[in-house]
């Protein structure tokens, strides 16, 4: 009896320290790069797409399973499954940690362009220039270009772009007085006013937790807080001159209780769409989707109109999400997840009707100038063309606009830093120091030169 | 109890004497005992203690985005004692189980007194009312009371503002670690309450029959009897308890949906790790954060159970 304990000790020592040896051993998720370095040739695609095969593809984006089918349609031998694995930051996370234990990962997955950069860094992504992506460049837009392929790599093909608008509801700023869209901020700050006190709704919101609404007003202000050189230097400036009269106006607006400061994609905010409480939304071209949701009762009665402006005269945007489909560096059939990432993307049917019927703003050059989707006379704008609206709105965005290669960290530490301060009504610009300095401290720590 | 000093040698000379012939027999029931055994310490070696100890080896590391894995120390280890994040959630972790379980835990000893001395009156029922809320999963429970504390669609709120008390802010940050005690509190009175009530039914009924000769009332006999019989369950389920709050992670996470400014990435420090894991990618760091949580969640049950134990000996030599 009593040698009992003492073997027991000895097996679980030694398995302990079998254990440390092994996973000393196996070291990290060390996955090579799937690309082979050769092009392509037409032989191996046929090959590849004949062959039966399984892609799993990662992606939120509602109802994509209608151009995966007609993706399955064209090529009979691959079959498709689609996971939404979760919005944003849940599906990154999943992603990482797939991508860190070696399996589990999806051969293709959404990647919104402010993440490209930290997947780029950490070799998580095919190169798809090999595979014939390069022929694909003059089919879209000039920036939303540069976000996939900053330099000779392609990293991914571009999806959706996000184009911000104001969407109002017409009833009720025509109840508060309002005709006509605000053309400034100081006719924007003075309809506020009005319609709070004449229907009591908010005329838009500002979320805590949105780091890319905010990003996006930035956009529109000319303000570039970010810069990546794409290997160690990084630039963060998001406490500037600019960035702080941006927030200072909005600030004011807050303390005033014009706008509201809810939390955003919650079961009380779509409720509050859906019962008028929000008179509009300073948002980009994808906002319907979520809105005809819940909110469907109120299609028919939105507007759009360009974003009201700093100064008189000017036409300026700013851009708030967009995504693409990106293939990932473990996947084992890289043709195949290739093709499908082309095709969901850049297949003319499959594009318009992610344009047309999920009210994704398209980057593509075709989809742009395709009338049947300049002329879609959308219901839920009441039959508004909002289409060439927002397609003209995408031609004032400022192409030149960079990211930083944690967007993970910056946009929670957002949250922390600024979106407290923006739910207490507190001072925002003060909060934008703070919010630097998290960053700045973040950048040095992982190793990156800070300019 | 005199004959004690001479049974122990009677017995230590029969076991000599049996060491001399292990039959076979006692082999063949050791390793039965151990073949019994080695499913369970195959899942907890597995699933426990190897990667406890891959988390303590990636503790020892940093890895940065630009750089690399390099060998750190305890360097990890310094920087989360000197965190005020990690240090931040500990105070709140610590607040919460000085405030929630005594609460809880006072709550679960009267439900469980009260169902004993109307043993016979519909105790059933109510017992199982009780324990309900522990059969619901913390997620359906955190979800279900984020509506109910909702200061626009919440009925709590509707019915505060109906009858003219304003609108009750349950998820603001003064108020929010309170309204995380409830949804605790709720969810585990039943499963404590339970594991005292089976303690209180072991209790011999001739120390009931013997205190009611000497006059007892139902409160005194709660008081004297029932509770120091009970002693061990309750500290079992404060060490439960203990285990149980340092850890909290899974309201936090759930009412961050409905309230994210005001929780924190570090409101909590096993909340503080998972984050670093998933969002700052600081796995190695995150590794360290846990480790030192484990330490101070094993450090304070010690002190604890001393504390009870020696109280215990103090009553026992008492009697």
């Amino acid at each position: 009896m009593n040698k009992a304990p003492r073997t027991a000790m000895a097996l679980l020592g030694g398995i302990a320290a079998a254990g440390l040896i092994l996973s000393g051993c196996s070291g990290g998720g060390t996955d090579d790069n799937g690309g082979s370095g050769d092009t392509i040739t037409q032989e191996d695609i046929d090959k590849a797409m004949g062959t039966p095969t399984d892609l799993t593809f990662w992606t939120w984006v509602p109802d994509i399973q209608n151009q995966v089918d007609l993706f399955e349609a064209k090529y009979p031998a691959i079959k498709v499954k689609v996971e939404n694995v979760g919005q944003g930051l849940s599906h990154y996370q999943k992603l990482r940690t797939a991508i860190e234990a070696g399996e589990g990962a999806p051969d293709v997955a959404q990647l919104e362009y402010p993440y490209i950069p930290s997947f780029v860094l950490t070799e998580s992504l095919l190169d798809l220039a090999p595979y014939g992506a390069d022929d694909l460049a003059d089919d879209y837009v000039g920036w939303s270009w540069d976000q996939v392929s900053p330099a000779d790599e392609v990293w991914a093909i571009p999806q959706d772009v996000g184009p911000m608008g104001n969407l109002y509801r017409e009833d009720i700023l025509a109840a508060a007085g309002i005709t006509e869209p605000p053309a400034t901020y100081d006719d924007y700050a003075a309809a506020a006013k009005a319609v709070k006190e004449k229907t009591g709704s908010y005329i838009s919101y500002v979320a805590p937790t949105s780091a890319a609404q905010m990003e996006g007003f930035f956009w529109q202000a000319g303000v570039k807080p970010f810069s990546y050189d794409g290997k160690e230097t990084v630039g963060i400036n998001v406490n500037s001159d600019r960035a702080k009269e941006v927030a200072n106006y909005w600030a004011g607006l807050i303390q005033e209780d014009l706008i509201s400061t809810d939390p955003d994609f919650t079961d009380e905010w779509f409720q509050k769409f859906a019962n008028g409480t929000y008179a509009g939304w300073l948002t980009a071209a994808w906002a319907p989707v979520f809105l005809s949701g819940t909110a469907g009762e109120t299609s028919g009665l939105w507007r759009a109109a360009p974003l009201p402006q700093w100064e008189a005269g000017t036409e300026v945007s700013g851009n708030f999400g967009g995504s693409s489909d990106a293939v990932l560096a473990g996947t084992e059939n890289p043709i195949a997840a290739y093709e499908l990432a082309k095709f969901v993307n850049n297949d003319a049917e499959s594009a318009l009707r992610l344009a047309t019927e999920q009210f994704l703003f398209p980057p593509q050059v075709s989809v742009l100038e395709d009338p049947e989707f300049i002329d879609q006379e959308s219901e839920f704008y009441g039959g508004q063309k909002v289409n060439a609206l927002f397609a003209e709105i995408s031609t004032t965005v400022d192409p030149d606009f960079q990211w930083l290669p944690f967007m993970d960290y910056v946009d929670s530490t957002y949250a922390e830093t600024v979106g407290t301060v923006i739910a207490e009504k507190g001072d925002i610009a003060a909060a934008l120091d703070a919010w630097q300095e998290q960053i700045v401290s973040y950048a040095e720590d992982q190793g990156f030169t800070v300019e | 109890m005199s004959n004690a000093p001479t049974l122990n040698v009677e017995r230590t000379t029969r076991k000599s004497a049996v060491t001399r012939r292990t039959s076979p027999t006692k082999r063949k029931q050791y390793l039965a005992a151990y073949l019994f055994l080695l499913p369970f310490f195959v899942v907890f070696i597995t699933m426990l203690v190897i990667p406890l100890v891959y988390a303590g080896y990636l503790s020892l590391f940093e890895s940065k985005l630009i750089g690399g894995e390099v060998f750190a120390g305890l360097d990890n280890y310094a920087r989360a004692l000197t965190d005020p994040q990690f240090l931040g959630g500990l105070g709140r972790v610590g607040l919460f189980f000085i405030v929630q379980v005594p609460i809880m835990l006072g709550l679960a000893l009267f439900f469980a007194l009260a169902l004993d001395s109307m043993r016979a009156r519909g105790s059933k029922g109510i017992r199982l009312l009780i324990f309900m809320p522990y059969a619901v999963p913390a997620v359906v429970a955190t979800l279900m009371w984020g509506y109910l504390y909702g200061p626009d669609f919440g009925p709590i709120a509707q019915i505060a503002r109906a009858v003219g008390l304003g609108t009750p802010d349950f998820l603001s940050p003064g108020n929010i670690l309170f309204s995380m005690m409830n949804i605790v509190t709720w969810e585990f009175i039943g499963y404590n309450m339970i594991i005292m009530y089976a303690a209180l039914r072991a209790i011999p009924a001739e120390l009931y029959e013997a205190a009611e000769i000497d006059g007892a009332g139902q409160f005194r006999l709660a008081w004297s009897i029932k509770i120091p019989a009970i002693r061990p369950a309750i500290m079992l389920t404060v060490i439960f308890s203990i285990i149980g709050s340092f850890q909290l992670f899974a309201e936090p996470s759930l009412l961050n949906t409905i309230a994210p400014t005001v929780i924190t990435n570090s409101f909590t420090p096993n909340y503080y790790a998972y984050n670093l894991a998933f969002i700052n990618q600081e796995l190695n760091y995150a590794a360290a954060v846990a480790f030192l949580l484990g330490l101070v969640i094993a450090v304070i049950s010690y002190f604890v159970q001393l504390g009870s134990e020696r109280s215990a000996r103090r009553e026992r030599k008492g009697l």
